[in-house]
C-alpha cells in the first residue's frame, strides 16, 4: 500500500487495524477442482458485443465452454474453438495455415466481427503454438476490417476468473492514448450492463468524471488511457490488467470492492477523494443508494446473522465476499479459500476480515473436503462439481459460478447478492420432503 | 483444424469417466490440466449424481511442466489409491497430458498398487466420448473376463443366462432402459447375470463368462467388448436394439434363438398402447409428417423405424454424428428413401435442417436450439445430454413401455388433430397469428417465428403469392413454399403468382 499518489486510507479501512491482514494464509498444492481461463469467454462474449473469441485448444476446450454455459446455449454465440487434430500434431499439416484457413471462414460467416480473439488453451501452449505471431499476421491480413489479438486461457496458466484478466490485459495496449493529463476515471472489469449505468449515474451525481469501462460494449470503441488515468478495479482478479495500465501511465485508485453497502461506499469514496470531492457530497449523493442497500440487506439478515459459511477457491471473489458477509450481515467465514490470494489488491478487505477466518491460497480438494465435512458449515461456498455431493451429503451449498454470472456490485445490487446466499437457506428450511 | 461451435461429443477421457463412474469399485486417475475438472459438473449437475465421479486428477500447471510432471502423477496415483481403496484403477492422460507423454500406464506399474491397474490409450486428438467410453469398457472386460474357453451347450435343467452390456452414466435413458430390459428379460424367463458397466464391480466381470450370451443395448457403448466376449468365451451378442415397437418383438426373437426358448409372445399384453393409440383416428393427422431425425447412430436408426412403420411419418432426413456408424446410417437412409447426413459439424445439420423444412425434428438438444430458431417442434431421442434429459419419473426408451413413452414424447410437440384444422380454416383470426404454439403447451412454450427462408432456385415471388403464402399457417408454410418451388422450377416459371401456388397445391395434393 506504499503506491505513489495513493489517496489516504477510506476511514476506518486502515490495512492491519485489528484485521487479519498478517494472519497467516494456508498454502496448499494438490488436486484443483476449478476451471481454466476459457471460461471467462462465456460472459465476455456477451460483454463485448463486437468481438468473438476463437479458442485454438482441443476438443476438452470446446467441450468446457459449452458444458460450463450449459443451459445458456444462444443460437449463435460468438465464441468457437478451432480443434487441434491429429494431423495437425503429426505435420501433415501446417497449424499456422490450418488456423488462417478456419480464422478466414470464420470472418466470412460474420462479417459484424470487428475483434477476433486467439486465445490459447493448453494444448496450443505445449505445442509452442504461437498465438500472437498469428494475430499480428492475421490482423494485418483482415485490416482494417477486424483486429486480430490474442491472450491465454489455458488452465495451465489462469484460472477461471484469470481468463479475463488476461483478456482486459491484451486490450489494454489497442486503447487510444489520451494526450495531456486531465484526469479521467477508468473501471475496470466486467460488470453487467445495470451496474455500470447505476455507476454512470452515481459517478455524474458525484461529480467524478469522465467516467468510461474496461472493457467498453464495443472492441471498436475502447477507452483512451493516458497519464492522467486513475483507475478503479470492480474485480479482484485483475493483477495483469492493473500492471499493463499502469505501464501506460494510468494509476490505481486502491480500494475494497464494491460489493454490499459498505463496499460500495468505500470503493465510491476511494474516486472521490482523489478528485478532492468534499464530504457533504459524496453523503448527498450515495444516501439515498447506501438507505436502499441497507434496506435490502435487512431483509435477509435474519436468515444469514450468525451462519457459518466455508468457501472452496474459485473466482478469487472469496475474500471481498466473506468481508461482505461477514461485516453487513453477521455470517461467520470459516475457511477461505482462494486460488490466489492477491495481497496488495487485496489489502482493504484482509484487514476487514474476522480474525478467525483460515485463509487458505489453492487447492488439495481432498483435504478440503475433510475438514469442510469436520466443520459442517451452515452454508458452503463451491463449484458446480462439488455442490450436489455435498447437498447429498446434507450440506447446504452456493454455486459460486452464480456469483460470477449475476449483477452483485453496487448499492441496488446488495440486496440480490445477499439473496443469492440466503435463498439456500431458506429453500432448505422450506422442503418438507 | 476443425472449426466448432458446439460438439455433439466430449473427448474420449468423458467417456472413460462414463465408465467409471458407471461402475463400483473403480478409481480414474487421470493426467490432466485443472481446467479439464469441469467434466466433474457433468455428472452432478446434468445427471445430479450425488457423488463425485471416481476421479483423480493431477491437474499439472505450467510451473510443473519444466519439472517432473511424472512425479505428480505417481503422488497423486499413490494418494488416489490410499484415500479410495478402489478394486482396481484406471489410468490415463487427457489431450494435454498425452502431448508431454509422461506414460501414466508405464508409472503406475512402476507403483506395484496391491489392485489391477488397467492403462488407456485415448488418442485425443482422433477420438471423442463414446469411442473413448468403448475402449475403456474393452479394456476393462479384457482384464477381468477371464481366460479363453469354448462353450458347452446349456443344460436344460438351467434357466438361460446373459449379460447387460452397455449402460453407462450420462446415457441417454440408459437407467430407465435397463430396468426395462431386465424386466423383458427376466419375463422370458432369462436370468441376468451382470449388467455392465453400470452398477458393476470389477469382480461382477469376472463372472460375465457365466452367462450363455450378451444382450447389448448401446453398441457405440458395448460392442468392441461384445465382440471380445464373442471371440474370447464364445458368447454370442444381440444386433437387433429394442426401441419401438417392432424393434422390440424382433428383439424378443433374437433372445429367444439364443436362449433356446420357444419365440415368445410379443404383442405387449394391455400395457403396450403405442399400436392403438397409432391407429385410432385421432393419430390420422399424423400420416406422412416430415420428420428429419438426427442423434447417435442407435437412437437415431431406431426413431426412423419407429417414425416411418409405426406413427405413419414420412422420414425427410436421416442423420447421425458418430462416424464409426455411418455405413449403418446410409443404409437405414436408403430403406426409407431420404439422405443420410454423417457429420459432427452442428453448422452442416444446422443447413439441412433449414433446407428440408421438416414439420418435427427428432435429435440431440443441438437440434432442439436449430428447431427453436426455426421454429419446428422437437423432441429429443439422443445424447448428448441436458438435465431434462434425466426425467423423475421412469421413462425409457426401450421395450414396450419405451414405446408408449416414445409416442408420448413425439406427439406432444405437435398441432393436434383439430386444432390444426382450426388453423387452417380460420388462419386469419388475430390469435392465430405466426409462432402460436399448440394450445395445450401454453404461453411459455411459445414457438419463435420461423426465420427467413433460405433462398431456394430461382424463382421469386409477386406480392400477391407471398401474401397469399403467408396466410398458411407457419408449421405448413416452409413445406408450401418449399413445394411452389419445386413446381416453379421443374416447369420453369421465374415468377410465383397466386396461380402457380394454387396450381402447385393441386399437384402435390394427394
Ligand atoms: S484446462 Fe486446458 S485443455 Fe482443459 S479445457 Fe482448459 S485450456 Fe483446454
Ligand atoms: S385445445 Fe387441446 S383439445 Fe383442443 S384442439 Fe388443442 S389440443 Fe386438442
Amino acid at each position: 500500500m506504499t503506491h505513489p499518489g495513493a489517496p489516504r486510507e477510506p476511514e476506518g479501512m486502515a490495512p492491519g487495524a485489528g484485521g487479519c491482514a498478517d494472519t497467516p494464509v494456508l498454502r496448499e498444492r494438490g488436486q484443483r477442482e476449478v476451471f481454466c481461463g476459457l471460461t471467462g469467454i462465456i460472459w465476455l462474449h456477451r460483454k463485448i458485443q463486437d468481438a468473438f473469441f476463437l479458442v485454438v485448444g482441443s476438443r476438452t476446450c470446446a467441450h468446457l465452454l459449452q458444458s460450463a454455459a450449459g443451459v445458456m446455449i444462444f443460437a449463435e454465440p460468438r465464441f468457437a474453438t478451432a480443434i487441434i487434430e491429429e494431423r495437425d500434431l503429426a505435420g501433415l499439416a501446417d497449424a499456422n495455415e490450418e488456423l488462417d484457413r478456419v480464422v478466414t471462414r470464420l470472418i466470412q460467416r460474420r462479417p459484424d466481427i470487428r475483434m477476433l480473439f486467439l486465445v490459447g488453451s493448453c494444448p496450443s501452449e505445449v505445442i509452442k503454438l504461437d498465438l500472437s505471431r498469428a494475430a499480428q499476421r492475421l490482423s494485418q491480413r483482415f485490416s482494417p476490417d477486424v483486429r486480430v489479438l490474442n491472450y491465454s486461457g489455458s488452465g495451465i496458466e489462469t484460472t477461471f476468473t484469470e481468463g479475463e484478466d488476461a483478456c482486459l490485459a491484451a486490450l489494454v495496449p489497442e486503447m487510444p492514448a489520451e494526450p495531456g493529463t486531465a484526469r479521467s476515471l477508468l473501471v475496470v472489469g466486467a460488470l453487467a450492463e445495470v451496474v455500470e449505468d447505476q455507476f454512470i449515474r452515481l459517478f455524474a451525481a458525484l461529480g467524478v468524471g469522465p467516467v468510461r469501462f474496461l472493457p467498453s460494449r464495443r472492441a471498436s470503441e475502447l477507452p483512451a488511457v493516458g497519464d492522467g488515468t486513475r483507475f478503479l478495479l470492480a474485480q479482484p482478479f485483475l493483477a495483469g490488467t492493473a500492471r499493463a495500465l499502469e505501464a501506460r501511465g494510468a494509476r490505481h485508485i486502491p480500494a475494497p470492492f464494491p460489493l454490499g453497502e459498505e463496499g460500495t461506499t468505500a470503493w465510491l469514496r476511494a474516486a472521490v477523494e482523489v478528485w478532492g470531492i468534499g464530504e457533504e457530497r459524496f453523503a448527498q449523493a450515495t444516501a439515498q443508494g447506501r438507505e436502499r442497500a441497507r434496506a435490502a440487506l435487512a431483509n435477509h439478515r435474519a436468515t444469514l446473522d450468525g451462519k457459518s459459511i466455508f468457501f472452496f477457491p474459485d473466482s478469487q471473489l472469496e475474500v471481498p465476499l466473506a468481508r461482505f458477509l461477514s461485516r453487513e450481515l453477521g455470517m461467520r467465514p470459516l475457511e477461505i479459500g482462494t486460488p490466489y490470494l492477491h495481497r496488495q489488491h487485496l489489502a482493504h478487505e484482509l484487514a476487514l476480515l474476522p480474525a478467525a477466518a483460515k485463509l487458505v491460497e489453492g487447492q488439495h480438494v481432498d483435504r478440503q473436503l475433510d475438514r469442510c465435512r469436520e466443520a459442517r458449515p451452515d452454508m458452503t461456498v463451491c463449484g458446480l462439481g462439488l455442490a450436489n455431493p455435498l447437498e447429498a451429503e446434507g450440506l447446504t451449498t452456493k454455486w459460486s459460478i452464480e456469483l460470477v454470472f449475476s449483477p452483485i456490485q453496487g448499492y441496488d445490487q446488495a440486496g440480490d447478492l445477499a439473496g443469492l446466499f440466503a435463498r439456500p437457506l431458506v429453500r432448505r428450511g422450506k422442503l418438507k420432503v | 483444424m476443425q472449426l466448432a461451435v458446439w460438439t455433439y461429443e466430449g473427448p474420449p477421457h468423458v467417456g472413460a469417466m462414463r465408465i467409471a463412474t458407471a461402475m463400483q469399485g473403480v478409481h480414474y486417475v487421470l493426467h490432466a490440466p485443472q481446467g479439464d475438472t469441469y467434466a466433474d459438473l457433468l455428472f452432478t449437475m446434468i445427471e445430479r449424481r450425488e457423488k463425485r465421479p471416481p476421479v483423480t486428477w493431477t491437474t499439472f500447471q505450467a510451473r510443473d511442466l519444466g519439472g517432473d510432471t511424472a512425479e505428480l502423477f505417481m503422488e497423486a496415483a499413490r494418494d488416489a489409491y490410499a484415500r479410495f481403496q478402489p478394486e482396481a484403477m484406471l489410468v490415463g492422460a487427457s489431450c494435454t497430458a498425452e502431448l508431454i507423454q509422461d506414460d501414466p500406464g508405464g508409472l503406475a506399474k512402476t507403483l506395484g498398487l496391491p489392485v489391477p491397474v488397467v492403462p488407456l490409450e485415448l488418442p485425443a486428438y482422433q477420438r471423442k466420448e463414446n469411442w473413448g467410453a468403448a475402449e475403456t469398457f474393452y479394456r476393462l472386460v479384457r482384464a477381468f473376463a477371464g481366460p479363453a474357453q469354448t462353450r458347452a451347450p446349456r443344460d436344460p435343467a438351467r434357466a438361460p443366462r446373459c449379460n447387460i452390456l452397455g449402460p453407462t452414466a450420462l446415457g441417454f435413458r440408459h437407467r430407465d432402459d435397463v430396468a426395462e430390459v431386465t424386466k423383458l428379460l427376466t419375463g422370458m424367463g432369462i436370468e441376468v447375470v451382470v449388467t455392465a458397466p453400470m452398477g458393476a464391480t470389477p469382480t461382477d466381470l469376472t463372472h460375465l463368462r457365466d452367462a450363455d450370451f450378451n444382450v447389448v443395448l448401446y453398441p457405440e457403448i458395448a460392442q468392441v467388448a461384445a465382440e471380445y466376449l464373442k471371440r474370447q468365451l464364445g458368447q454370442p451378442y444381440t444386433r437387433i436394439v429394442p426401441i419401438g415397437v417392432g424393434a422390440t418383438r424382433d428383439f424378443m426373437a433374437e433372445v429367444a434363438a439364443f436362449a433356446g426358448l420357444p419365440v415368445p409372445l410379443t404383442d405387449g399384453g394391455d400395457a403396450l398402447r403405442l399400436p392403438w393409440y397409432a391407429r385410432s383416428v385421432d393419430s390420422n393427422y399424423l400420416t406422412g409428417k416430415r420428420i428429419f431425425i438426427f442423434g447417435d447412430a442407435t437412437h437415431a436408426i431406431a426413431a426412423a423405424r419407429i417414425a416411418q412403420e409405426e406413427l405413419g411419418f414420412a422420414v425427410v432426413g436421416l442423420g447421425t454424428y458418430s462416424r464409426e456408424f455411418g455405413r449403418e446410417i446410409r443404409a437405414a437412409a436408403e430403406k426409407y428413401g431420404c439422405e443420410a447426413l454423417i457429420s459432427d459439424d452442428y453448422l452442416e445439420v444446422e443447413e439441412r435442417i433449414a433446407a428440408l423444412q421438416p414439420e418435427l425434428v427428432l435429435g440431440t438438444q443441438m437440434e432442439r436450439h436449430i428447431a427453436k430458431k426455426l421454429g419446428v417442434p422437437c423432441a429429443v431421442i439422443s445424447a448428448p445430454v441436458h438435465v431434462q434429459d434425466f426425467p423423475a419419473r421412469y421413462a425409457p426408451q426401450m421395450g414396450f413401455e419405451g414405446a408408449n413413452v416414445i409416442f408420448d414424447t413425439w406427439v406432444h410437440p405437435l398441432m393436434m388433430g383439430l386444432e390444426e384444422h382450426l388453423l387452417g380454416m380460420f388462419r386469419e383470426d388475430f390469435e392465430f397469428r405466426d409462432g402460436v404454439a399448440p394450445s395445450h403447451l401454453g404461453h411459455g412454450a411459445q414457438a419463435e417465428p420461423p426465420a427467413a427462408p433460405i433462398a431456394v432456385g430461382p424463382a421469386s415471388w409477386v406480392h400477391e403469392a407471398e401474401a397469399e403464402l403467408r396466410k398458411i399457417p407457419f408449421f405448413v408454410r416452409g413445406k408450401a413454399r418449399r413445394n411452389t418451388e419445386r413446381f416453379a422450377e421443374e416447369r420453369g416459371i421465374a415468377l410465383i403468382t397466386l396461380e402457380t401456388l394454387y396450381d402447385a397445391k393441386a399437384h402435390f395434393s394427394r
